[in-house]
C-alpha cells in the first residue's frame, strides 16, 4: 500500500518560481538495525527520486540509509509551460512508484 | 443505585484532593507546545505524513472483505458525512459488551460482526489507516466523549489509573500531566496529555501510532508493566483522557515530536 502525496500549484504565471512538495510512504529501513535475537534487519530504502517536467528531467536525488521514513522532498522550479510533472521513486527490493501532477501556465 | 451514586461522588471528591485538575479554559492541545516547524508540518496536508495513512484508509473503506463480502461504504456510505464528528464521541459505550470500546475496537467489532472477517492486529498499518481515515472526518470538532451516563463508572476507573502511582519510578500520570505540564522533561515539553490527534505521527516513531501505543510508552517510561494492547484498562484510560479533554478540538492525524 504505497501512496504518495504531491503538491504542485494548479496554476502559475509564466516565469513564476513554484515550489513542488512530494511525500512518499516508505519505511526506509537502514540495514544497520538488529532484531531482539541479533539478526540484521535487511536494508530497505528508496535509492533514487526523479522529477520530469514535460519529459525533461528537472530534479534528481539519491537517497541514503540516514534519511527518515516517508521521505519528504521539496524543490523549486520555474513555470515555463503548461503540462505535466512526473515523479518516480526507485528503491530496494524492486520498489518502484510513480505519480504525476498537471499545471496550467498562463 | 442511589447508594452507588453517592459512593461514586464521594470517591471523586476524595480523588480531587490529590491532584489539581486543569480548568477547562486552560486546556491546551499538544500542538500548542510544538515548534513552528512541526506545527507547519501538521497543518499542511501535503507535508503531514499522517495523510499517507488517511489515503490508505480511504481505499480500505471501499474494499469489500470477509465472508459477508461487504465494504465499510456498503453500510456507512460516504465517510465524509457519516463519520463526521464520530471520533469526538469515542471511546463509546457498547451495549452488547457492556463496556466502552475505542475507535480501533469499534472498527474491529464491525469487521468481525458485519463483514465476518478476522480482526486487524493492533498497530497494523491497515487498522491505523482505517482509524486515521475515520478520525480525520472529525477534524476541528470539539471532543464530546463521556456525556453518556453509562460511561461514568469506567471514567472513574480510568481516572483512578491516571492518579495512581505505579512502576519503579513510583509516578502517576497526574504527577506530570496535571502538576507539571508547564515544565520540561529532558528538553521535551511535558504537555497536558489531551489525546486530540490520535492516531498521530510521531517523528520519533517515524510512523503513525495509536493512543494505546503512546500510553504503553509512557508506562515503560515510568518503569511500570504496560497493559497489553486492547486491555480494558487502556480503554478506560483513553476514555478518561478524552473526557478530560472535553471541548478541545480534534486534529487527527496530528504530528508530535
Amino acid at each position: 500500500m504505497a501512496s504518495a502525496l504531491i503538491n504542485v500549484p494548479a496554476k502559475a504565471k509564466r516565469g513564476d518560481i513554484i515550489e513542488i512538495k512530494t511525500l512518499m510512504s516508505h519505511i526506509m529501513e537502514t540495514g544497520f538495525r538488529h532484531t531482539a535475537t541479533g539478526e540484521v534487519i535487511p536494508r530497505d530504502i528508496i535509492t533514487s527520486f526523479a522529477c520530469r517536467y514535460n519529459g525533461t528531467e528537472i530534479f534528481r536525488a539519491d537517497l541514503f540509509p540516514a534519511i527518515a521514513a516517508n521521505p519528504f522532498i521539496t524543490f523549486f522550479t520555474t513555470a515555463t509551460a503548461s503540462g505535466k510533472f512526473e515523479f518516480e521513486w526507485i528503491g530496494d527490493n524492486g520498489f518502484s512508484e510513480t505519480a504525476s501532477a498537471s499545471i496550467t501556465v498562463e | 443505585m442511589r447508594l452507588a451514586g453517592i459512593i461514586l461522588v464521594s470517591a471523586l471528591l476524595t480523588a480531587d484532593a490529590i491532584g489539581a485538575e486543569i480548568p477547562p479554559a486552560e486546556r491546551r492541545s499538544g500542538t500548542s507546545f510544538m515548534t513552528p516547524d512541526t506545527k507547519a508540518m501538521q497543518d499542511d496536508d501535503t507535508a503531514n505524513p499522517g495523510m499517507l495513512w488517511v489515503l490508505d484508509g480511504e481505499k480500505l473503506w471501499a474494499r469489500k472483505i470477509g465472508a459477508a463480502d461487504k465494504a465499510c461504504t456498503d453500510c456507512h456510505n460516504d465517510a465524509r458525512t457519516s463519520m463526521k464528528g464520530i471520533a469526538a464521541h469515542y471511546p463509546a459505550f457498547d451495549k452488547t459488551l457492556g463496556r466502552p470500546v475505542d475507535l480501533q475496537g469499534r472498527i474491529n467489532l464491525c469487521r468481525v460482526n458485519q463483514q465476518r472477517a478476522t480482526p486487524l492486529a493492533y498497530e497494523s498499518r491497515e487498522l491505523l489507516a482505517l482509524t486515521a481515515f475515520v478520525a480525520q472526518q472529525s477534524r476541528g470538532v470539539a471532543i464530546e466523549t463521556g456525556s453518556d451516563p453509562q460511561l461514568a463508572p469506567f471514567i472513574a476507573n480510568g481516572r483512578e489509573l491516571f492518579m495512581q502511582r505505579q512502576g519503579q519510578l513510583n509516578l502517576g500520570c497526574t504527577n506530570c500531566h496535571d502538576d507539571n505540564w508547564d515544565k520540561r522533561l529532558a528538553g521535551s515539553a511535558i504537555t497536558q496529555a489531551h489525546p486530540t490527534g490520535y492516531p498521530l505521527y510521531r517523528l520519533e516513531w517515524q510512523s503513525l501510532g495509536s493512543l494505546q501505543r503512546r500510553l504503553r510508552a509512557c508506562m515503560s517510561g515510568i518503569r511500570a508493566q504496560a497493559y497489553d494492547f486492547g486491555a480494558p484498562e487502556l480503554v478506560e484510560l483513553e476514555l478518561y483522557l478524552m473526557s478530560r479533554a472535553k471541548g478541545v478540538p480534534l486534529e487527527a492525524p496530528a504530528i508530535r515530536p
